[in-house]
């Protein structure tokens, strides 16, 4: 069913994930790839991401973002990502293109903000919360590639388990990465 | 200006008759209709399309695609100052912002007591003596600070454009070298009646003998086109005149309409005579609307002459007559098919190809779409034969061209040469001192560098629909490729996602170039979609619209480099400014609530 080139290699890939403004579609749609994620595991290891829990990360090959730029705190975690990988990867719509996430950019973040926080049903008075702990949103939500240089767009809402796959195995066995329909789709 | 509502409806009344309530018609019914009170009100789109039967999408549809058209009130004078780069080097930004700021008003809108408005508008084809506007329409070229001024207390004065001096309005020619076409007398019914004389086959035989290929760029052979119209069965065939010189830098059309128009409508007639056409439609640009009296005037002169009507020169059966349909500001319906759409009363967007327009064109009828140009050079064939005209210009391009020439140059205007002229012999002839690059046929031609100069004007060399735009040495060719990607950015026509997108982009990153925020990054970006669009776009617009930036990035590559910033890669908006807002809706001004920029 699948090939994967024998594991001569002598240092495993690198591979860092993270989700940014995204809703883990993509992540779990990364484990879709069901048993492969086994002959995943005899390629590559994992720095910082969602199945290692590490919290920074350190150099590495790839870094997979899924998710668009909502706050701050994603700025600093895309542009860590960015400084330690050699290649970064857009992985899904939001990471793409701003995604479901990006519908706010027509209003303004500060009226959302306080129609959330403050507008209470039967009389609850409450404030937009100010704690420095939280981060701070942008007005908008961009995609990643207006934050940061990004070397391939994987679209996809979200991508499905099988592009994945032959996108992380073309890449990680040296071929130029090429999805083609029906694989490549955007919804 | 508002009229009261009865008023209103019977003079729409009379626009849908005086179009036979044809819904063909509707980009000439939109303009009359909004003649009436300077901008198409909703009741208006209802009423139209109530009386053509038609849903108001669909008049919507055209009425959102055209730039002149407007949706909502405009000041009783409309200002619109050509942005080409040509009148950008004339400094027409200056003379804008002055003139905004006289007015008291910004860029798009409407001074609050609803006097005037004002904006931009793509090339409107007087860059050899600009800057130039249009005042309701009308064009005024040679502006400067003090005529800025005159026309400000024309307006303030509340002058009707019509009482304006006239001296405000004068085009020059600016015939710079004539030869076989703009140098030589011509005796209106002279070329038809050589034609007769011969017959239609004989004729159609010396057109192809000539070899004429189209001169609005893509030089398709004449002789072939007419041939295949007339052999299309049908019961109708229709002449086309594309006089929607939309190209930024080309004004060689406006000449020939307004100094040789005979010449452009004996050559439809001609078309009309070897096709068996009956019908002729001139396509003229919203931006020449001042040139639509005296052509018509021109009409009727030809019809009183026997030259055009029923029965031309005695000869029964060959009826021919000419009508012409103004464009509203649309570059893309130079485009032939686009143009059909938009003479039908449609958006301008081009069809698929084929059926190509001789077989099923306007109105699903064999179509002949000729340019102003080749329209003229048919008569040339007429008088002098088919083997006379070979002899002119090179073994594929022959006879002459007409290239319009602006820019950094001392006469600028309209050089006639045979095909096969070097750049650099039109360089000299223009009196250009120290070129650093021509842009020939505008921003979807092929930009020369110095060393390219020996290059020669023809068809299997630099093929040109006629614009040759001269840049000195101490142009930044950044700057004129910035302008180009805004310009096809703006005239897009959405159809296609590659173009319509890609333009989007395209004048984006160099908006980011500009502002010194890209990085090498950004250029690389700029040659990927280059090749998106060259292969993925429905049509020529999108296919050439990154053609200038790969032409200057090829060849003037420092006056990008010196914009870009020495770094991996620069967001093109500033983030600490993006958290700014909610910053002030949590009160917070802790070091986590900015992010001055470290990268």
């Amino acid at each position: 069913m699948f090939h994967v080139a024998p594991t001569t290699r002598k240092r495993k890939v690198r591979i860092a994930t993270t989700s940014l403004s995204g809703c883990f579609g993509c992540h779990m749609s990364l484990l879709d790839i069901d048993e492969r994620l086994l002959a995943l595991a005899e390629l590559v290891e994992f720095d910082r991401s969602p199945i290692t829990d590490i919290k920074h990360c350190g150099p590495c090959d790839i870094a997979i973002v899924e998710g668009g730029v909502c706050n701050a705190e994603n700025v600093h975690v895309l542009r860590e990502l960015r400084a330690n990988a050699k290649v970064l990867v857009a992985l899904g719509a939001c990471a793409v293109n701003g995604g479901l996430p990006a519908q706010r950019n027509h209003l303004d973040v500060g009226e959302c903000l306080t129609r959330v926080y403050t507008h209470r049903s039967e009389g609850m008075k409450g404030s937009v919360p100010s704690d420095p702990e939280l981060p701070l949103l942008l007005d908008k939500v961009h995609p990643i590639n207006e934050v940061v240089r990004v070397d391939y767009f994987v679209p996809g809402c979200p991508p499905s388990g099988d592009a994945i796959w032959k996108y992380l195995t073309d890449l990680i066995d040296g071929r130029i990465p090429r999805l083609e329909h029906p694989m490549l789709r955007f919804d | 200006m508002t009229k009261t509502g009865k008023a209103h409806e019977t003079e729409l009344d009379r626009v849908l008759d005086r179009n036979r309530r044809d819904r063909g018609r509707l980009v000439q019914i939109l303009r009359e209709a909004q003649a009436i009170e300077g901008w198409i009100p909703p009741e208006t789109v209802t009423a139209i399309a109530q009386g053509l039967g038609m849903a108001i999408g669909e008049v919507e549809s055209t009425l959102e695609f055209y730039s002149f058209f407007y949706r909502r009130p405009r000041g009783d004078y409309v200002v619109l100052f050509s942005d080409n780069i040509t009148d950008r080097m004339l400094g027409n930004q200056a003379i804008f912002e002055h003139m905004a700021r006289r007015f008291g008003v910004a860029r798009g809108e409407v001074s609050p007591d609803g006097l005037v408005s004002l904006d931009f508008t793509s090339c409107t084809g007087l860059c050899d003596q600009g800057p130039a506007i249009l005042v309701n329409g009308i064009a005024i070229p040679k502006m400067t600070l003090r005529r800025a001024d005159q026309i400000h207390d024309l307006i303030r004065s509340k002058v009707p454009v019509s009482d304006w001096p006239k001296d405000l309005f004068e085009i020059d020619h600016n015939i710079r070298r004539a030869d076989m076409l703009l140098g030589s007398d011509f005796m209106p019914g002279s070329a038809l009646k050589a034609a007769i004389a011969m017959g239609p086959e004989a004729f159609l035989t010396e057109v192809k003998r000539s070899n004429l290929r189209g001169r609005g760029g893509a030089g398709f052979t004449t002789g072939v086109k007419w041939e295949a119209a007339k052999k299309a069965q049908a019961d109708e065939r229709f002449i086309v005149c594309n006089a929607d010189e939309g190209e930024p830098g080309t004004f060689k059309d406006r000449v020939l309409l307004q100094f040789y128009p005979e010449r452009v409508f004996e050559g439809m007639a001609l078309a009309g005579f070897v096709t068996g056409a009956r019908h002729g439609l001139v396509y003229l640009r919203g931006e020449y609307l001042y040139l639509l009296a005296p052509l018509e005037e021109k009409l009727a002169e030809l019809r009183a002459g026997r030259l055009l009507g029923r029965a031309i020169q005695g000869v029964e059966g060959f009826d021919f007559d000419i009508e012409i349909h103004m464009g509203a500001g649309a570059y893309i319906c130079g485009e032939e098919t686009a143009l059909i759409e938009s003479l039908e009363g449609k958006a301008g967007r081009p069809r698929i190809r084929p059926p190509f327009p001789v077989v099923c064109g306007y109105r699903n009828k064999p179509t002949v779409v000729n340019n102003v140009e080749t329209l003229c050079k048919v008569t040339e064939i007429a008088l002098q034969g088919g083997a006379g005209y070979e002899g002119f210009g090179t073994k594929q391009s022959t006879g002459t061209k007409i290239l319009s020439v602006s820019g950094d140059c001392e006469r600028p205007g309209i050089y006639e040469y045979p095909f096969g002229v070097r750049v650099g012999q039109v360089l000299d002839d223009c009196g250009a001192r120290s070129p650093k690059a021509v842009q020939i046929s505008g921003p979807a031609g092929t930009c020369l560098g110095i060393r390219e100069f020996g290059r020669r004007i023809a068809f299997e060399d630099v093929p040109t629909a006629g614009a040759f735009m001269v840049f000195g040495e101490h142009r930044d060719m950044f700057a004129v490729a910035h302008n180009f990607a805004h310009f096809f950015a703006h005239e897009s026509c959405g159809f296609c996602t590659p173009c319509r997108v890609g333009t989007a982009i395209q004048a984006k990153i160099m908006d980011k170039i500009a502002a010194g925020h890209a990085t090498q990054y950004e250029m690389n970006e700029l040659q990927h979609l280059h090749d998106v669009m060259r292969t993925g776009s429905h049509c020529g617009l999108g296919q050439t619209a990154g053609g200038a930036i790969a032409d200057t990035i090829g060849k003037f590559r420092d006056d990008y480099e010196q914009k870009l910033a020495r770094k991996d890669f620069e967001p093109a908006f500033d983030l600490d400014a993006a958290l700014a807002r909610a910053r002030a809706v949590t009160g917070r001004d802790d070091a986590d609530s900015h992010m001055l920029d470290h990268a």
